[in-house]
């Protein structure tokens, strides 16, 4: 499996207020949830990404409420793999349970800036940036969470 | 090797003789908890992936507290498709508008936690059950249907950190000081995937008001859980609202922590933490001349009787300042009732505060006391993130509620007067 794309970058401590504000929180549609991705801190954002763009973000990714309406977000705007220094813990098991590929790489999130084109190996954990011409390697999942990956989801991998 | 507190808890709910930091494991829970905002989520993940029961219908509560009364048509939905679930499968602890509180001000009140329990909550601020002496974590709306569902959920066994507690905290200063100072000195991610175990002989001086307040904001820091060792104070507070027996954990004496971090209560100033982070702390005398439009007294985090009789002590015989709005949101029923019988409620209203029914309501910027662009509020909340109570401009500062109530009456940031 792989991802392609452009990079969104951000900084630190990028909350789930920020990724969608508790305004919109009305509604659990994926659709209009993700129509507001990221609006009080990128309002450019929901026009600018493309399907299988890339979110490169710093330190403590997602911190803050408990969400998943976030994860859920950024996946429906698009999003192919979110790629940070370290992850809330919250937001990280949200991401994995819906299936939304995220990647703890510090050395990418620190050398990736907007607008490179990266590719992703999910199999290796190899993250290549094709404009900077470098790769970096992010830790791989657990064979824990690869089975929640692989069966789609945690509530199909308690299905099996 | 010696286990923390938060460790054998954990060993105990997954049928094991011991668990170390790291180890992935599948644990049984007490209880598994939503709300209106993250609960129609769940239901709709639960029903689409074809379950047909739950696990146990007294270990599942639904709290519509956010939104709650309904601040529009689709927050109404939302709560009506919980209402139905609850009707379906028959669901014990469904509040609603009329014995609704705040989640986490309610669970414990009701005695639905005890020391001991392994809770899981779709809300962040779950982790506020650990002042009982509980592993209490904050998870999201599929860890809470694959809860309902089975009745258990996967955890990577945390490490910890433990606060030495030591001394007595001064006049006007509580547990929300104190968390204040920690996530100051350790930032927003220095318990990220750890346990925050508190103890000590400094405990004695902790209400569980106090307790509770700082285990909420555990997940300010990062931390998966924060846990407070379990004591008289717990017991007795614990003592009338359940028939249930439990067993109480100490870590033991050869566990391994991270960190070991010693604070002493008697040092710990009022503190206040400036936007946009619960780390960006000062404490009262650094503060400066700070103009404020609104001041909220209320939350998960602060919307406690304990809360509420400090805020009317410093406000009582006086007026809010011009140009301030003045927002008090007891946290429960039964506090709004106590709050009601011993006067609390009318001292607010004389002072030109307004008193609001249960909700969370403007801590995440729900309804009931939203900012417009630049307006600056003292809360007792527990976020001061960018937009978190209005407009993207306008700013929170997190303070107890002594020094919201101090600031409401000067219209500035301040300390109470004596």
């Amino acid at each position: 499996m792989k991802a392609h794309g452009i990079v969104h970058k951000y900084g630190d401590n990028v909350d789930t207020d920020v990724i969608i504000p508790a305004r919109y929180l009305n509604t659990s549609d994926h659709k209009e949830l993700a129509s507001h991705c990221m609006e009080d801190i990128d309002k450019e954002f929901v026009s600018r990404v493309k399907q299988g763009d890339i979110m490169v973000a710093n330190m403590n990714f997602g911190c803050g409420s408990s969400r998943e309406h976030a994860p859920i977000a950024i996946k429906a705007s698009g999003i192919g793999c979110v790629i940070a220094s370290t992850f809330a813990r919250i937001f990280y098991r949200n991401a994995i349970n819906i299936g939304l590929p995220i990647l703890e790489c510090d050395e990418a999130a620190k050398d990736i800036d907007a607008g490179n084109e990266v590719e992703i190996d999910f199999d290796t954990g190899v993250i290549t940036n094709i404009t900077k011409d470098r790769t970096y390697q992010a830790q791989p999942f657990p064979d824990f969470i690869k089975e929640i990956i692989k069966s789609g989801g945690l509530l199909n991998s308690l299905k099996g | 090797m010696g286990m923390t507190m938060t460790q054998k808890i954990l060993a105990k709910h997954a049928g094991l003789e011991s668990v170390t930091e790291g180890q992935l494991i599948k644990a049984k829970l007490d209880m598994v908890l939503g709300n209106d905002i993250t609960s129609p989520v769940a239901i709709n993940e639960f029903n689409k992936n074809g379950f047909d029961n739950v696990f146990d219908k007294s270990k599942i509560s639904l709290v519509m507290d956010h939104f709650t009364p309904n601040k529009d048509i689709k927050a109404a939905i939302q709560c009506q498709q919980c209402r139905g679930f609850a009707e379906k499968y028959d669901i014990d602890n469904f509040y609603d508008v009329g014995n609704v509180g705040i989640e986490h001000a309610l669970l414990p009140e009701k005695g639905l936690v005890v020391p001991s329990d392994c809770v899981i909550g779709a809300d962040s601020h779950t982790c506020t059950y650990g002042a009982l002496g509980a592993f209490s974590t904050g998870v999201g709306s599929t860890d809470m249907a694959a809860g309902m569902a089975t009745g258990e959920a996967w955890f990577k066994v945390p490490g910890a950190i433990k606060f030495n507690l030591t001394g007595k905290l001064g006049r006007w200063v509580s547990g929300k000081d104190v968390i204040l100072h920690i996530i100051g000195m350790i930032g927003v991610d220095g318990a990220l995937y750890q346990s925050m175990e508190f103890s000590g002989e400094g405990l004695k001086s902790l209400s569980m008001d106090d307790r509770l307040c700082m285990a909420n904001m555990a997940i300010e820091a990062g931390a998966k859980n924060g846990i407070f060792e379990v004591d008289e104070i717990t017991l007795d507070y614990v003592k009338g609202r359940t028939n249930r027996t439990f067993e109480t954990f100490k870590a033991d004496p050869d566990a391994v922590y991270n960190r070991v971090i010693d604070i002493d209560l008697s040092e710990i100033r009022p503190t206040v933490a400036f936007p946009h982070l619960p780390e960006n702390t000062k404490t009262i005398d650094d503060v400066g001349e700070i103009k404020i439009d609104q001041v909220v007294i209320g939350s998960c985090t602060n919307g406690r009787y304990s809360d509420l009789e400090t805020a009317a002590a410093v406000v009582k015989g006086k007026k809010v300042a011009k140009g301030v709005r003045a927002i008090v949101i007891p946290a429960t029923q039964q506090i709004y009732l106590d709050a009601l019988r011993n006067g609390l409620l009318e001292i607010f209203v004389e002072a030109g505060m307004v008193v609001s029914a249960p909700t969370c309501g403007p801590c995440l910027g729900g309804h009931m006391g939203i900012l417009a662009p630049h307006e600056r509020a003292v809360s007792t909340t527990n976020r001061n993130f960018v937009g978190r109570m209005g407009d993207v401009t306008s700013e929170v500062y997190l303070a107890s509620p002594a020094i919201a109530a101090a600031s409401a009456l000067t219209g500035y940031i301040s300390d109470v007067k004596e």
